[in-house]
């Protein structure tokens, strides 16, 4: 067990050597330096308490996302419709913020039922995705990222229609929502800690089902073996449903954030594709929720940091992508060589 | 709208389906022998971006091309060593590669961004475009748009009528007695998958060299085809006529709303732009609903000719995947 976990860590930092290494190749086929590409990276990551607070932006809905995700995946499902479900609590949130604007409701709870606004918009999308699964055979791959093209529509109809700017529709969203609607900041950074507490409550609850409850358990059992699962008794469809359910919600929470932390409207792109980097999160820490709170942040901070690059080094910043993306490649090849070597030995 | 233009737009919308087909082939033929390549979205784009660098540095269109296919067939090699030979998830692999090519084709495409570059001719064919309509629809189209005519008989003739062809549909279905008739499964999921790979690598210059020449990052408008093209294959029943249809079906959806922006102005533009995918999922749901086994219970409550009638409806829009699609073989 303990050779099991030690030959486990060894090629795991093999991986992230090997990965940089690769992006490193890549940094001088672009002909730049990668050592100043990297340092660029980090100081404007964790450079300033300001850049930081952008880091903690970007961590929160990223956490939030792989949280849920990791129930998906533990129920042996491929959830990538998580876009989707992100953007459609980014319009539930907006929705009720827009039935609430002349309202004297304190603010506090016409945020908070925005947010459960959300939350319910994102559940219920996810729920779309459930059913074409269940009920319709398709998979929930190609239903998923069907929904997510109907929902970037549905984003896109909204700004350009019934909820256009009086004037002129145009792509920087709708009108902001009056300043009282947005969750409290710190003072001089973009970082509210109602949003980061909602993440970090998120995870724990994430964690304890997964480890502390009888249903968490029961959704691992049909997640391993569906068969067995549905022949032990276990109502083996409510459960990819449920799992559905509470990713939707949790993907929902984190477009709620979005629109009432972060944009204060709506936008064509509020997902921000944190929905595909949530995937590559939970992939990286083998499905373990454990590790979703330092490797999110971890992400957060390149995806933060690579914004100097286009600036400072006239590099494209999808240099964050490419190395997120090669280290969790590198991470499964490395783990596909440490099957075959412990197999032989 | 005049005959003429009419005849222009659905020349155009053969064109436009030609990077489809060749990426829902391949597709098809890695499916096919059981190796799901989800990675096509990203292979399209830098397949796109390394096609233009290079018929932009070496001024060969040719060149082009050939880099296309072969960043598509190096993209499938890494799925199906880590699939076949380290016996990873496919479906990881592939979307992981689904979002690092993306990223490695715009951080890479960077300096190419906008410039002009060669871009294929329009071909006509003599004699054969001078014929009234069905010339200037078909005869008078670029190169690449003709191999795509060619790519889809032969892909089917090869799938449905040679031996190697059996062999293949052997491999993605019953890999076990295909291995017993002497089959080498993992050499021909390999084969299968690298060559289908170079045929998705085919679409992304068919994109950056024609149809749409040049390379403007993540404004190309070419991020989520890729996913279609995914969603076409299924809708396809792993057939290529079946495919082909699919995706002459989507170019022409993609046409039509640009053609009836100006009649449905209460519509945003953007909305129309993306209204095919709905109609995906709506055809996806048809094709797979025939699988499911409440349709099945349901059908059988049903009147006699109601029930023969739908079941046909069924059947004839039901596909299923090769039944070892996505599944590890092993010799024992």
């Amino acid at each position: 067990m303990l050779k099991g976990r030690l030959s486990g860590f060894v090629f795991q930092l093999l991986a992230f050597v090997l990965a940089l290494v690769f992006v490193s190749l890549i940094l001088i086929a672009a002909k730049a330096s990668p050592m100043e590409a990297y340092k660029n990276m980090i100081t404007g990551s964790v450079g300033s308490m300001r850049k930081f607070a952008e880091v903690l932006v970007t961590f929160v809905p990223l956490l939030l996302v792989t949280a849920g995700l990791l129930i998906t995946f533990s129920a042996g499902l491929w959830n990538i419709g998580v876009e989707g479900q992100i953007v459609l609590g980014a319009i539930g949130t907006a929705w009720v913020f827009r039935q609430f604007v002349d309202s004297t409701l304190p603010a506090g709870l016409i945020i908070t039922l925005a947010i459960f606004g959300g939350m319910a918009f994102g559940a219920l999308w996810a729920s779309f995705a459930g059913a074409l699964k269940t009920f319709g055979g398709v998979n929930e791959i190609f239903g998923g990222l069907g929904l997510n093209f109907v929902s970037t529509a549905l984003t896109l109809y909204l700004i350009f229609g019934p909820w256009k700017r009086e004037g002129v529709a145009s792509m920087s969203g709708t009108e902001p929502f009056p300043d009282h609607f947005s969750l409290p900041q710190l003072p001089d950074l973009r970082i509210s800690l109602w949003a980061l507490g909602i993440a970090l409550v998120g995870v724990v609850i994430v964690y304890f089902i997964l480890q502390g409850t009888y249903f968490g358990l029961k959704l691992k059992a049909v997640g391993k073996n569906f068969r067995a699962a549905y022949l032990l008794g276990i109502p083996t469809w409510q459960y990819s449903m449920y799992s559905f359910l509470i990713c939707g919600a949790l993907a929902g929470a984190a477009g709620a954030i979005q629109v009432a932390a972060v944009y204060h409207r709506l936008i064509p792109s509020i997902s921000s594709g944190y929905g595909y980097l949530g995937l590559m999160v939970a992939m990286l820490i083998n499905y373990q929720a454990v590790w979703a709170i330092p490797v999110a942040l971890f992400f957060a901070a390149l995806n933060i940091g690579s914004i100097q690059l286009p600036i400072v080094m006239k590099l494209d910043s999808s240099l964050a992508g490419v190395l997120q993306g090669v280290l969790v490649l590198f991470v499964l090849l490395m783990e596909g060589v440490r099957q075959k070597f412990v197999k032989k030995a | 709208m005049n005959q003429e233009n009419l005849l222009v737009g659905l020349a155009g919308v053969l064109a436009a389906a030609a990077p489809i087909i060749f990426a829902v082939l391949g597709e098809t033929f890695s499916e096919r022998a059981g190796v799901i390549n989800l990675s096509m979205n990203g292979t399209i784009l830098l397949s796109a971006m390394g096609g233009f660098a290079v018929a932009y540095n070496t001024d060969s269109i040719l060149l082009g091309f050939l880099a296309g296919m072969l960043i598509g067939a190096l993209v499938a090699l890494v799925v199906a060593f880590a699939s076949i030979t380290l016996k990873q998830s496919q479906v990881a692999v592939g979307f992981v590669l689904a979002l690092t090519c993306r990223d490695l084709a715009y951080f890479l495409g960077n300096p190419y961004m906008g410039q002009a570059g060669p871009r294929l001719q329009a071909l006509p064919i003599p004699v054969l475009s001078d014929i009234p309509i069905i010339g200037s629809l078909f005869f008078r189209q670029e190169a690449i748009t003709y191999i795509s005519f060619i790519a889809i008989y032969l892909a089917w003739l090869w799938i449905f009528r040679t031996r190697p062809g059996l062999m293949l549909q052997g491999i993605g279905e019953k890999p076990a007695a295909a291995f017993i008739r002497g089959a080498n499964v993992n050499l021909m999921r390999y084969v299968y998958t690298v060559i289908g790979g170079a045929l998705i690598g085919l679409a992304g210059p068919t994109y950056s060299l024609a149809i749409r020449a040049g390379w403007m990052g993540t404004i190309s408008g070419l991020d989520g085809i890729g996913w279609i093209a995914l969603s076409i294959t299924i809708f396809g029943g792993w057939n290529p006529s079946r495919a082909a249809f699919g995706a002459y079906l989507f170019a022409l959806l993609q046409w039509l709303g640009l053609v009836l922006q100006p009649v449905l102005t209460q519509v945003p533009s953007q909305v129309l732009q993306v209204a095919p995918f709905p109609l995906m999922i709506l055809t996806l749901l048809l094709v797979n609903i025939g699988n499911a086994e409440w349709v099945e219970r349901a059908l059988a409550a049903m009147p006699e000719t109601t029930r023969k009638f739908l079941s046909k409806l069924l059947r004839a829009m039901r596909a299923s995947p090769p039944a070892a699609l996505g599944v590890p073989f092993e010799r024992d």
